[in-house]
This record gives structure tokens, C-alpha cells and sequence, in this order.
């Protein structure tokens, strides 16, 4: 099965604002096989909220979701169809 | 998924009335990321609307009668680029102001990184978002359909109405 300790593709979404990640990620989902996950960073705060939503909308799992600091935010998701 | 069929994904259907650069953005934007949320997306496009399916966009801005619009310089050091800037009304009537005003907001859509109207409808036709054009403002601004990127759909309120009839969400802009 995949490997679930560590995402084989990196996202780096920074200085994109609203609606680039989420349009990035959809786009980057399709690239993955099912089961496995993407680990992206981004510098917009709107991701904690919108990565979530396009998470439950698109029917993807959003396994985690970080704040580093104010200018960085790392999250991991992964294709479940 | 649709609240009134679990099995079909949601609906989005917007109208476009608007052809200024600050009101290009909202129907695109949310069509891009519905399309990358997986729902089915309509914008019906009429008025000054119509201007934003022109090949070549040249949507422009001015503060002139948009007294919420801050003035703000996008380059500078970052305590001047804070400075909202009291601009009289007389002096946005100046030849040329319109057209500063509309670089200014480009710049500073640019430096933070916002997609350009052109990428993000774009994003919007990739993704399957339908573009209706409404047929009556059409020949009533004398609009034509050779100046309209591919795609595009013509139809009547009762087309944009038939398809809002069963869209999850439904908004004007």
C-alpha cells in the first residue's frame, strides 16, 4: 500500500493568495494515486480555512494543518477517490 | 453534494453584471474555486458584464464615486505603501487619474499575489464553468459575439433562471 509516514509530493504555494491554492491543489490531486498525499506550504492564512473546506467539498482527507509561523502554513492531504 | 440530489455535485450559478476591475474578480474567483471544489458552475453574463468575456480584457477602476475604495501606493517602503491617501473628488476627474488608478490596483494585485482576471477565468473555462452570454444586452450595447473568447453561450433570462432553478447557490454581483 502507500507509504503513510511521508508524502512523496511537495506543494510550495507561497505568495499565491486566494483562490491559487485551492485551485493548485485540486489540479495536484489528480496528479496523485489514490491513497497517497501531498504536503504543501503557503503563505496565505485563508488556507486554514479554505483547504479544509475544499477538503470536505471535493470528498479529499485533510490530514494535517499547521501554522509555522504568520507567513507560513503547512498542511498534507491525501486522495481518497 | 446537491442538497436536493445527494448523487450530483453542488451548483453555482452567478450573474455578472459588472464590467469595473474591482467587480471582475468576485464571479471568477468563485467560479475557479468552486471548479476546483468539484461543483457544476454557471456565470450569466450580461450589462457591462459582457465586457469580461472580451478576448482582451480592458476592465479599468476609478475612486470616483467609490469613496470605500483606499488609495494606497503598491512600491515604497512598507510604512508608505500603509498610507491610505485622501484623494479629492475634482482631482480624480483629472484626464489620465482612471487610468493610473487602474495600474495602481493591478500593482498591488500583482505584489500579492492574485491571479490576473485572464488566468483565473481561465482556470474557470477549464475547469467546464458554462459562460452565458445574455443575448438582449447583447444587441442592446451592440456587443459581438467575434470579440468573445471560445465558448461562450448565448441565451435569455429564462436560460440563466432554468439553470439557477437548480443551483445550490445563486448570487448576484
Amino acid at each position: 500500500m502507500t507509504d503513510q509516514t511521508k508524502p512523496q509530493t511537495h506543494l510550495d504555494l507561497k505568495g499565491l493568495l486566494c483562490p491559487m491554492p485551492v485551485v493548485k491543489i485540486s489540479q495536484a490531486i489528480k496528479t496523485v494515486p489514490v491513497g497517497a498525499t501531498i504536503e504543501a506550504v503557503a503563505s496565505d492564512a485563508g488556507v486554514v480555512a479554505d483547504i479544509p473546506a475544499w477538503a470536505r467539498s471535493s470528498g479529499n482527507e485533510l490530514v494535517t494543518m499547521e501554522k509555522v509561523n504568520d507567513k507560513e502554513f503547512r498542511f498534507v492531504v491525501r486522495r481518497l477517490k | 453534494m446537491s442538497r436536493s440530489d445527494p448523487s450530483k455535485p453542488k451548483r453555482l450559478a452567478m450573474i455578472a453584471s459588472q464590467g469595473t476591475l474591482d467587480w471582475a474578480y468576485p464571479p471568477f474567483i468563485l467560479g475557479s474555486t468552486a471548479v476546483a471544489m468539484g461543483w457544476e458552475v454557471g456565470i450569466y453574463f450580461t450589462f457591462y458584464g459582457l465586457t469580461l468575456l472580451n478576448r482582451k480584457l480592458t476592465a479599468a477602476v476609478t475612486p470616483l464615486g467609490n469613496p470605500a475604495m483606499p488609495m494606497k501606493m503598491p512600491f515604497g517602503p512598507a510604512g508608505f505603501q500603509n498610507i491610505v491617501w485622501p484623494i479629492p473628488t475634482v482631482a480624480m476627474s483629472v484626464p489620465g487619474f482612471g487610468a493610473l488608478a487602474t495600474t495602481l490596483m493591478k500593482k498591488t494585485f500583482k505584489n500579492k499575489g492574485v491571479a490576473t482576471v485572464e488566468e483565473l477565468r481561465d482556470i474557470c473555462v477549464a475547469g467546464g464553468a458554462r459562460l452565458i452570454a445574455c443575448q438582449m444586452t447583447m444587441d442592446v450595447f451592440g456587443f459581438k459575439p467575434e470579440n468573445f473568447i471560445e465558448g461562450v453561450e448565448y441565451g435569455g433570462a429564462a436560460a440563466f433562471l432554468e439553470y439557477a432553478g437548480e443551483a445550490d447557490i445563486s448570487l448576484f454581483t
